[in-house]
């Protein structure tokens, strides 16, 4: 027990945790702030000014269109029927029912149908404080030569290790759930004084919960990767590297060349594509140059549907691959 | 009493496909009574600090035994940690935290008191600057905060790899204090410096590593007497008189070396054997004296790095010691040059 609450005392005094930490925070903030500004609540004097825009909008159009079939009329008595072969008749004013009074409102946040994909946001931006906070936390203790004073003190190697990894994952989950119910919080503000929270059934907020779950397991499996391998790198700088390195060849090279050899669903080798049906329980890629008879006869494109079942194992064996190596190289690699 | 540190017949080699096969240690012994501040001298790269490591841990040794406090390590090491306070290498701690910080955390991982903290701060003197980061501190000021930190569980054993490096005049001179202080308390202290006029000054005995293996280890005083060759310096007091003195000397079964003024005599095995013969012969020594090597000049000479004028020795060129036919690893006297 000494060395966990050592350990998270350690990363509390850590100032590059902190900061990163209070950076995630800031955009946060920012996030809320903007949808708080760009949202307003919908009441009668919004509706009216929608009506007047839309009436306006169709007026337009029927100016538009008349001085269309003055132009008509006038090139057919001048004796050229060839743009207007039918006739002028056919030049119509579109009916005021066309024109939607709600097409003019302005943007409001329903709470009910917009929260959900926030969560994939503010999961985006913790995974990635997690990512440096967990590379950091290891790395600079490596390459300081922090781990080797800590070892000789505790000459445990796994069990530092992975009390480590322990004070860093619960210190993460601790930060995820308090800024999630932060969250949760601000955008039901910004529901009730932008926008509208109603509809809110038990189930919506059980959606809402599981999501937020997976959010968090992304978020601690974000900080034990980089964690993991800034230890088996024994340095910040592997973690960040990797990451770099797997992004720019793995991700745009491999999606390049997939590009280019004309590949089917290229979004399924796409390590993005996973995270996003992991949060958002599905992710259905098309083939727009396939084409599958659907039962009315019509051509739809062919598709591939990633679950978040399956995201799960590419996610569980990666971070298995990564931590199970960073506990290998810490047992059996000298310290030198 | 049981020695407190033992190693038999460490072994530790270093694989590369690109630079092959590296011997590191290569059948090292040591034995370091309790109670006593040994030194561990060796060249550059002869494998002292892979030697530390392996002892505490951080290096997997190929073969050989250890033991520290009767218990067998790496097996045993959790167990006799706390007892161990070590710094191996460089002092290294992360430069944004203060040194204050820095030993807190340690006590906190190791269950010590934290109020230890001060108190070692204190010992070190680093008590006026604990609280600034460790980044703005000098080598000789590191050097401090890791004694501090390896003195800071009160071990029974102390291992300092290079305290002294770094350090003012005033800081060497505390270090040794320091030292001897916490020797005459009861600590053995396990002591590596380049600083050979240091270990002669503050250690009770030494052990010499050339290339991975051990080449002396003793007393200092005996070590120093038996590569001192056991000559004495004779003088005369008319100096014209030398080369009859050295006829009479050889001619009494002594092996004589002239000097420019004085004789270099080996092979009497009493000193007053010259007096008398030259007495006896109406010559008077004006200066007999036992000639004595430094730990300087009995390092060189037993790592074979005394540097020679013209040639730049590389840091791999030191001696070549065979391990004597019938002598068991632990013997602690044994040793000899190639």
């Amino acid at each position: 027990m000494n060395l966990y609450t050592t350990e998270l005392r350690r990363l509390y005094k850590r100032r590059f945790i902190r900061y990163t930490a209070l950076g995630g925070l800031l955009v946060l903030v920012a996030v809320v702030v903007s949808m708080f500004l760009i949202n307003q609540k919908i009441g009668p004097e919004q509706w009216a000014a929608a009506e007047r825009q839309a009436e306006q909008e169709w007026r337009l159009q029927v100016e538009e269109t008349q001085r269309l079939r003055t132009q008509c009329e006038q090139a057919r008595a001048a004796g050229n029927t060839a743009d207007h072969p039918a006739g002028c008749a056919e030049i119509e004013a579109p009916p005021r029912e066309a024109f939607k009074a709600e097409w003019y409102l302005p943007s409001t946040f329903d709470f009910r149908r917009e929260f959900e994909p926030t969560l994939t946001t503010l999961t985006a931006v913790l995974a990635l404080v997690a990512f440096l906070c967990g590379a950091s936390f290891v790395g600079a203790e490596w390459s300081s030569g922090g781990m080797t004073n800590l070892l000789l003190w505790r000459p445990r190697r796994l069990e530092v290790l992975f009390t480590k990894l322990a004070a860093l994952l619960s210190a993460l989950a601790g930060l995820t759930v308090l800024t999630a119910a932060a969250w949760t919080a601000a955008f039901w503000a910004v529901g009730t004084l932008r926008g509208t929270t109603e509809k809110m059934t038990p189930g919506v907020w059980q959606s809402l919960g599981l999501t937020g779950l997976r959010g968090l397991v992304l978020v601690l499996a974000a900080g034990a990767v980089g964690f993991g391998l800034a230890s088996l790198g024994r340095h910040t700088a592997l973690a960040l590297g990797g990451v770099l390195g797997v992004m720019v060849v793995a991700q745009f090279g491999l999606g390049l060349v997939l590009e280019l050899a004309g590949a089917r669903f290229v979004g399924k080798w796409m390590l993005h594509t996973y995270l996003l049906a992991w949060m958002q329980k599905k992710v259905t890629l098309y083939d727009w140059n396939a084409c599958a008879v659907s039962y009315g006869g019509a051509c739809e494109p062919a598709t591939f549907d990633i679950t978040w079942q399956a995201s799960s194992v590419l996610l569980a064996a990666g971070l298995a691959l990564v931590v199970g190596g960073a506990a290998w190289a810490m047992r059996r690699r000298d310290i030198t | 009493m049981a020695p407190v540190l033992e190693i038999e017949g460490l072994r530790k080699t270093y694989r590369s496909r690109r630079r092959g096969e590296r011997r590191a240690l290569d059948g090292f012994d040591m034995v370091v009574e309790a109670g006593q501040v040994h030194g561990f001298l060796g060249p550059n790269g002869s494998g002292k600090t892979t030697t530390l490591r392996t002892l505490l841990g951080l290096i997997r040794p190929n073969g050989g035994r250890m033991a520290i406090l009767g218990r067998e390590v790496p097996a045993a090491l959790p167990a006799v940690a706390n007892q161990v306070g070590a710094i191996v290498e460089s002092p290294q701690f992360f430069p944004h935290f203060s040194a204050h910080d820095t030993l807190s955390l340690l006590a906190r991982a190791g269950g010590v008191p934290q109020r230890r903290v001060t108190e070692v701060l204190e010992l070190v003197g680093l008590r006026d600057r604990a609280r600034e980061r460790v980044k703005t501190y000098s080598l000789g000021m590191k050097q401090r905060l890791a004694v501090a930190s390896a003195l800071l569980k009160n071990p029974k054993l102390l291992i300092l790899d290079e305290p002294a490096n770094g350090l003012d005049p005033g800081g060497i001179r505390e270090m040794r204090t320091l030292v001897r202080d916490l020797a005459a308390g009861g600590m053995t202290v396990l002591f590596s410096s380049h600083i050979l006029g240091e270990v002669q000054q503050i250690c009770d005995s030494v052990t010499i590593i050339s290339l991975g293996r051990r080449v002396a280890a003793g007393p200092v005083a005996e070590v120093l007497a038996q590569h001192s060759g056991g000559g004495l310096r004779v003088r005369l007091e008319a100096v014209t008189d030398l080369p009859v003195a050295a006829d009479l000397l050889t001619r009494a079964g002594a092996r004589v070396t002239p000097a420019d003024d004085h004789l270099v005599v080996h092979g009497i095995d009493k000193p007053a054997t010259v007096t008398r013969t030259l007495a006896g012969s109406g010559l008077y020594v004006s200066e007999l004296a036992p000639i004595t090597a430094d730990l300087e000049s009995v390092f060189l000479e037993l790592t074979g790095t005394a540097p020679v004028p013209g040639q730049h020795r590389q840091v791999d060129q030191s001696t070549v010691v065979d391990r004597p036919a019938g002598t068991t690893a632990s013997d602690p006297t044994t040793g000899g040059k190639a």
